[in-house]
């Protein structure tokens, strides 16, 4: 049958008001069910037909998923805060920075004022094959469209290619990824706190979502823990445009010093796998070592470690390399 | 010039209330009862036949209630009858072919000659009409087809009674397709064996013939590693003057390279959607366009009814660029699904469809082998491009090269061209179309300019055309048009002052932590003006000025602007003049069409001739009541005085009755005879409102009127990251006298954004192994937004044109080839000579040409990557 874009199709549209509400809705409808939240991912994706939910289940108009609380030296965000409220939150500006600038660094202010924390994190991938509707592994079919002699793939994934090769587009994650964020889901069955770093999948484990959110599943909450509070922060991304554009390569630090010494750190670059890509190996490396140029330049070379850059997109190694330097050497 | 009171001043537009408050109603906004509303299918192949198409499914549905296909369309009436192209030194094509009245297009005007985009048909001089011609004769471009020939072109359209009920009927119909090869390449078309993008071949001549032209394994071979090889190209796509070979002998240097430039959709914002509706026997259509008077013969065109069957209402037009001149072929889906159903019909075109079936800008590679002088001065140029030209189309290529040829003034030019036929997005004239050589050159030449040790701006200088500078290929008898009048040298002068060129050059190169700066300039232009409209307006009893104005209102103003030379001519005050536009009924003018940068020229003048030609009349009318001569009584105040006597005379308002009374010519009873039909007819329904003036423009003109800009860029570029900034941007326009100063300045930083967008980032990207676009979406193509434009400055350099009498000239177009340019060359200055051999310039290639050291992906010639 014939295929046409860049038309809405019938849904049914709910807008309960609370969590509970909410889960027995997404509960009854099953995987017929789309939670809606800013709608940023999803009309698009709903315009050009590509998922046709029988139900959307609209968050906005649930209080408790809305804002952001303090909580012992850390913050529980609603998931459903917008990113605009976010960047500029006092506490998150003064004490996790890298939050405040990764979220002022996604798309546009009218993409900020709509987007959630809970949306942005939980996005899928903007692989122009995919979100155009070839029939890839990411959409249940037996190829990857993207990883051909003939494909363009300059956005694509440089890390941990498995058939696809889709990258995670959040400018949220990798920051979130940083400060040890924990991620509260709940669903019919309860609630469970996963840490960000575990919130995301690779196409190994499953080549059709990027988060391990189930049907069924919400995200009611972003913890940030008091861990970080304070520390050295980095956020850099790499960007075509300056505004209405996502990350070619982005990158968060959060960096403990003392005496000119990293003491701790954790390192996550994002657009370069199906996940936000936290560089263990590079951690480990520079914890102990002063904050110079050869420490940068070590941190550099094993960020890159194992990268399969495609046929247009070799200078995402580069490119990742020279910002983990850039964040190490300051 | 600088008595003027309006022409030269800034006022406030009569659309801005309704622009800024949102009252202002654009196509899609129109409702009428019983609206049903259509959408398109478009191809899901790059090439394909149509077997069989099943809507039963479709049609049984409730409130679906009609279908269009190809079959539906009228035959177009003049497919067998291919025009020649006009000869050079005749008056606007548009006027000539749209059949509306051929007077507009009369011969022995000098003006340059534009097809129907306002592009300038600048092809040699015609080969004597001999042997049959070759090749295929092949059907346009129409609404819809059965054979699509790009991903996307439309098959058919469902009008239903909602969108809704019409996208559910179209994902019910099911559609048998054989498919056909394909190629999105055209460098790939022409190698040996390829496949054809459409059937009869892959290159399209003039008059709609198609041919097949490929090139031999051994042309390729000879070329270098990431050089364009040159193999043959049609007789019509090749020329040259002056003594080429002893050129480069003579030369000091000669540089030699190739450039890939992108194919860009225009992507104008308002999206190409139109509601029609019959009454009485007449189309109503509401549609975008870029001209009003000439879209009423291209809109009967399309829907293969009569020009007089039209009624166009087109009071705004949200963006254009080219692409909507004169409206659009598809405006016939509606009209005949109107007819069909008895109801009026909104077709929605949403931006998927507007990529699509909107135009794009052919994408080029060119390869430019220049020689110099030890003192920069070219001594010959050598330019080979290919273009593609979509499924439809021939390429800028042409227009190209004649713009390289007046802009840098070779002594001697070779010129060969092709463009290829390619199973991708049609293409159109795009704002300054040809203006894309623009980096091909550039590069080459801000090579030499470092080779050789000379400054950027004195190569440009050295090289600049000046007075009546010669342009284009030679005609039939050898010699060479020639410009009205280039102020070059003064803009560049201008220009390197305002935007501080020597310190910024002193300051580019060093590096300033992982930022290194470069500096840039380059000169643009493009055609700026036609001749031989009419213009149109009636003194009236409340003494108020009424002006017809039949230009589109594209979003350029110069529906507006223009008219302020008839005001000025009456001494008029703009508070008492009243301007109509934007609806075919309300007795308009015959105008040019809005291509080509020739509004502000063509109709400041034809403005200028009814202005003149009221004052006449006022001053008959005066005589006649008062005594004297005419010659005797000054026009000024609102009225129209004995000279040196300010109290014997009549006010605008005495003479507009005295008119009424006189009748004949004074109240349009009677007619000039040159005037258009259109024109014609409209004053015929305004004759006896008051005191008319009517004529046409029949000032003297000798040479091609054009318009030039130069443009000053300053880039910041992140080596660590290939992140890069436009910072600075200062644009001088030598465009004649300067019109409306602040949309003057408006369309010249417009211009130059559209010229930077290819050098910065705008792109169109293709699977070539399986022929579908990819950068569909504005975050894909990637046009720069608003935070990726740099500082703006501007200036004029305000000499009035001496072959136009209010000395305007257009500037639409010429700031973007000016901007591309500048844009590239800074960003050789900042990233070395051999950093980049294709635009768009983005992170990606920035990156690899540093970690390459400074080399760029050789021989990769590809196209929408
Ligand atoms: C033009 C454009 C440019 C953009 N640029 C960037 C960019 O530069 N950087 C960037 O990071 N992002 C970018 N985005 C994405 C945008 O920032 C949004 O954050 C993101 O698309 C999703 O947020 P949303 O709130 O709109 O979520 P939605 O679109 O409503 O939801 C996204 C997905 O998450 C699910 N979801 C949402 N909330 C919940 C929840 N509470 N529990 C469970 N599932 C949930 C939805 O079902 C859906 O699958 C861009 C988007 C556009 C359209």
């Amino acid at each position: 049958m014939a295929v046409i874009r860049g038309s809405m199709p019938s849904f049914e549209l709910f807008q309960p008001t609370s969590v509970d509400a909410a889960l027995a809705l997404i509960g009854r409808h099953g995987a017929a069910a789309r939670i809606l939240g800013g709608g940023l991912d999803t009309f698009d994706a709903l315009q050009d037909r590509v998922v046709q939910p029988a139900a959307l289940v609209d968050l906005g108009g649930i209080a408790e998923l809305q804002g952001i609380r303090e909580v012992g030296g850390g913050l529980e965000i609603g998931a459903m805060t917008t990113l605009a409220e976010i960047a500029r939150h006092p506490i998150v500006q003064s004490q996790f920075a890298v939050l405040a600038r990764a979220a002022g660094a996604v798309g546009s202010p009218q993409i900020r004022n709509q987007g959630t924390l809970g949306g942005n994190v939980s996005q899928s991938t903007r692989c122009w094959y995919y979100r155009s509707g070839w029939t890839c592994y990411r959409a249940g079919g037996n190829s990857c469209f993207a990883d051909t002699p003939t494909a363009v793939n300059r956005e694509h994934a440089i890390f941990d290619l498995d058939r696809c090769v889709a990258v995670n587009p959040s400018d949220t994650a990798p920051a979130l990824v940083a400060l040890d964020a924990q991620m509260v889901v709940r669903s019919s069955r309860g609630e469970r706190v996963v840490a960000a770093e575990d919130y995301f999948l690779g196409p190994d484990i499953d080549i059709t979502r990027m988060t391990i959110l189930d049907a069924g599943d919400l995200l009611t909450a972003i913890r940030v823990p008091a861990t970080w509070a304070g520390a050295h922060f980095q956020f850099e991304k790499v960007r075509d445009r300056k505004v209405w554009d996502f990350p070619l390569v982005n990158i968060a630090t959060a960096m403990k010093m003392s005496n000119g010494i990293i003491r701790d750190i954790r390192l996550v670059v994002n657009a370069v796998a199906a996940r936000p890509r936290r560089l263990h190996e590079v951690e480990n490396a520079v914890r102990g070592k002063p904050r110079d140029a050869a420490t940068a330049t070590l941190a550099g070379e094993l960020a890159i470690k194992g990268a399969q850059p495609l046929r247009h997109n070799t200078y995402k190694v580069a490119l990742t390399r020279n910002l983990v330097q850039r964040a190490i050497r300051g | 010039m600088s008595d003027y009171k309006l022409i030269g001043h800034n006022y406030i537009t009569p659309d801005l209330v309704a622009k800024v408050t949102g009252q202002a109603k654009y196509a899609e906004d129109v409702r009428a009862d019983g609206m049903l509303v259509c959408r398109l299918l478009g191809s899901p192949m790059p090439h394909a036949r149509v077997r069989r198409i099943d809507a039963s499914a479709a049609l049984a549905m409730p409130g679906v209630r009609a279908i269009l296909t190809a079959d539906d369309l009228p035959v177009p009436p003049v497919a067998a009858a291919p025009s020649p192209p006009p000869a050079p030194g005749t008056s606007p094509a548009p006027a000539a072919r749209s059949g509306a009245a051929g007077e507009g297009g009369r011969r022995g005007q000098r003006a340059i000659a534009v097809d129907e985009h306002g592009q300038p048909i600048g092809g040699a001089a015609p080969t004597p009409a001999a042997a049959a011609p070759a090749g295929t004769l092949v059907k346009a471009e129409a609404a819809l087809t059965m054979e699509p020939l790009y991903e996307g072109e439309p098959i058919l359209a469902i009008a239903a009674v909602d969108e809704p009920t019409a996208v559910a009927a179209i994902e019910r119909i099911a559609i048998d397709f054989e498919p056909l090869p394909f190629v999105v390449d055209p460098l790939e078309g022409l190698r040996p064996g390829s496949p054809n993008a459409r059937r009869e071949g892959n290159v399209l001549l003039q008059g709609n013939r198609i041919v097949e032209l490929k090139w031999t394994d051994a042309d390729f071979a000879a070329a270098a590693l990431g050089q364009l090889p040159a193999g043959a190209v049609p007789d019509g796509d090749a020329w040259s003057f002056g003594d080429v070979d002893a050129g480069f002998t003579d030369a000091a240097l000669v540089v030699d390279e190739s450039f890939v430039i992108p194919t860009t959709s225009h992507i104008p914002l308002e999206p190409r959607s139109a509601m029609a509706y019959w009454q009485n026997g007449k189309l109503y259509m509401h549609c975008s366009t870029q001209s009003l008077a000439q879209s009423v013969p291209a809109i009967a065109r399309y829907c293969g009814i009569s020009p007089s069957q039209v009624v166009l209402i087109s009071p705004y037009t949200g963006g254009a660029f080219g692409g909507k001149n004169p409206a659009y072929l598809h405006v016939a889906i509606p009209a005949l699904l109107a007819k069909k159903t008895g109801q009026p019909v909104m077709m929605k075109i949403t931006r998927d469809d507007e990529m699509n079936i909107g135009r794009s800008r052919p994408g080029m590679i060119g390869r430019a082998k220049v020689g110099f002088a030890k003192d920069g001065r070219i001594t010959a140029i050598d330019l080979f491009v290919v273009s593609d030209g979509g499924p439809y189309g021939r390429g800028d290529h042409g227009s190209g090269a004649r713009l390289a040829s007046v802009l840098y003034q070779p002594k001697a030019m070779r010129f060969r061209g092709v463009g290829v036929l390619t199973n991708t997005v049609p293409r159109g004239s795009q704002r300054g179309p040809g203006m894309q050589i623009a980096p091909a050159m550039e590069l080459v030449i801000s090579k030499a300019a470092r080779t050789l040790g000379i400054d950027q701006v004195a190569i440009h200088r050295i090289n600049a055309p000046a007075g009546k500078a010669p342009v284009g290929p030679p005609q039939r008898d050898g010699s060479r048009r020639y410009v009205t009048s280039a102020f070059v040298k003064e803009a560049l002068d201008k220009g390197a002052d305002l935007f501080g060129w020597h310190e910024r050059k002193a300051a580019s190169g060093t590096r300033h932590g992982s930022k290194v700066r470069g500096v840039g300039v380059a000169v643009g232009t493009y055609s700026a003006g036609s001749v031989g409209y009419d213009g149109l307006l009636t003194i009236e009893p409340d003494g108020k000025l009424y002006i017809q104005s039949g230009c589109g209102h594209l979003g350029t103003n110069s529906v507006f602007d223009t008219t302020r030379a008839a005001a000025e001519a009456l001494d008029m005050p703009w508070d008492k003049v009243v301007i109509t536009q934007g609806d075919s009924t309300r007795n308009l003018p015959w105008s040019c069409s809005q291509g080509g940068s020739q509004t502000a020229h063509a109709h400041t003048r034809a403005n200028w001739a009814a202005g003149l030609d009221a004052k006449r009349k006022l001053q008959e009318i005066a005589a006649k009541d008062l005594g004297g001569r005419a010659e005797d009584y000054t026009v000024g105040g609102e009225r129209v005085y004995r000279t040196g006597a300010p109290g014997r005379g009549l006010t605008f308002a005495q003479a507009a009755k005295r008119a009424i009374d006189l009748g004949g010519a004074y109240d349009g009873h009677e007619l000039p005879s040159e005037i258009n039909a259109m024109t014609k007819a409209s004053a015929t329904a305004l004759a006896g409102r008051g005191l008319m003036g009517v004529a046409k423009d029949t000032f003297k003109h000798d040479g091609d009127t054009m318009s030039f800009v130069a443009g000053f860029a300053e880039v910041e570029v992140d080596v660590e990251t290939g992140e890069f900034a436009v910072v600075d941007y200062t644009a001088v326009v030598d465009v004649g006298t300067v019109l409306h100063p602040r949309n003057c300045q408006g369309q010249t930083y417009g211009g130059s954004l559209l010229g930077m967008a290819h050098a910065i980032g705008h792109r169109w990207v293709y699977d070539r192994h399986y022929g579908l676009a990819l950068a569909r979406r504005f975050y894909h193509s990637k046009p720069p937004s608003l935070l990726d434009a740099p500082r703006f400055q501007w200036a004029a350099v305000n000499l009035p044109d001496p072959e136009t009498p209010v000395g305007v000239r257009g500037v639409g177009e010429p700031p973007v080839g000016a901007a591309y340019g500048a844009v590239v060359n800074a960003l050789v200055d900042a990233l070395g000579d051999d950093a980049f051999r294709r635009t768009p310039v983005m992170a990606d290639s920035v990156l690899a040409s540093f970690e390459a050291g400074g080399k760029p992906a050789r021989g990769a010639l590809a196209f929408h990557v």
